[in-house]
């Protein structure tokens, strides 16, 4: 008995297809989970406020006003982020040889003071100037780039080599401390305004 | 002669009948890499770019806050707002949206949360600062500030 087998016809298959893809393709967006991450210290009330003795020769001042002006240990600055980056690297790798400048980099302390009226946008760009620094030594000393290190600190414990390097660019003391400890201090910020 | 006689009658047509077949694998590409956006954002949000980018490696331990001037501003006003999740919350109430979203994770986890500070460039420093205070309060210490990459530099 011939029987007529039911098909569905499939020329308008891809034209289904094509306007679910469209459809798919518009509406994805791409997951950018990217930025500064950045640790705050614990809470103001937890630690009782003694008065931490750090020379001023430790600390390495950055301040930005409400109109998005800088002050760098204490001098009005108008260069680039380039040369900022190159004086907190002077700052940090200092080990004492100029008096003014730190002891060492376990102490040596890059202080950052906004004014609430500062915009987040400057705020950001020296935030960045002052993890570039950072980065920029351990990248060296770890012997990798700077874009490697970025990854590797993101998820330092992926891979035994990932953590050699990170604990080779930190660098260990004998006692367990991190030899260059990222000190990057944000302070209160001013009410000034104007 | 006719050794050298073109062949005219060669076919120039691409088969298309593989590209059914095509179209659905790219489909299924988009389909399973879709990630629908949940909340709409109802505040400017113009990142900040910046060259020491870091990748957040937990997608699922991070929580979100939208600071910038409301969108609507005929309704909202033209002071920066903090969007949590579909609402604007004050500052005050940081801690608590803090605390709903710790007790979200696995309990392992709620110490890891990660805090994804989505400001707009406009955005004062004032209220950012407030907000970090907030945190440090509600014990969420690891925060990200977004940004895109800067190209020039």
């Amino acid at each position: 008995m011939a029987r007529s087998t039911p098909e569905i016809p499939n020329a308008s298959m891809a034209d289904i297809a094509f306007l679910l893809l469209t459809f798919f393709l518009m509406t994805t967006t791409v997951a950018s989970d990217k930025g500064l991450l950045l640790f705050l210290p614990p809470p103001p009330e937890a630690q009782p406020p003694e008065d931490v003795e750090v020379q001023e020769r430790n600390l390495f001042k950055i301040q930005i006003n409400s109109s998005d002006k800088l002050l760098v240990e204490g001098d009005p600055w108008f260069s680039t982020n380039r040369e900022l980056i190159d004086k907190i690297k002077i700052f940090i790798l200092n080990n004492g040889q100029d008096p003014l400048s730190s002891d060492n980099p376990g102490k040596a302390i890059v202080s950052l003071k906004a004014d609430r009226g500062t915009t987040h946008k400057m705020f950001i760009d020296v935030l960045d100037a002052c993890q570039a620094a950072y980065h920029e030594i351990y990248a060296e000393r770890a012997g990798v780039s700077v874009v490697q290190w970025r990854e590797i600190s993101s998820d330092p414990n992926a891979s035994p080599e990932a953590r050699e390097a990170y604990d080779k660019g930190r660098g260990i003391n004998p006692d367990g401390s991190v030899e260059i400890p990222m000190a990057l201090s944000i302070a209160e910020p001013t009410k000034v305004g104007g | 002669m006719s050794k050298f006689k073109k062949k005219v009658n060669t076919k120039q047509e691409i088969p298309t009948s593989s590209m059914p077949d095509v179209v659905f694998m790219l489909l299924f590409f988009f389909m399973v890499t879709t990630k629908m956006r949940e909340t709409s954002i109802n505040v400017e949000q113009k990142m900040p770019q910046a060259t020491q980018l870091k990748k957040l490696v937990k997608k699922s331990l991070v929580s979100y806050l939208y600071i910038g001037t409301p969108k609507k501003i005929e309704e909202f006003g033209k002071e920066a707002k903090i969007q949590a999740n579909d609402v604007f919350i004050e500052t005050k109430n940081v801690i608590q949206w803090v605390n709903a979203e710790k007790s979200k994770q696995d309990e392992v986890d709620r110490d890891a949360l990660t805090i994804s500070l989505k400001v707009d460039v406009e955005a004062k420093r004032g209220l950012i600062a407030d907000v970090e205070t907030e945190l440090r309060k509600a014990n969420a210490r690891k925060i990200l500030y977004s940004a895109n990459q800067k190209l020039d530099l």
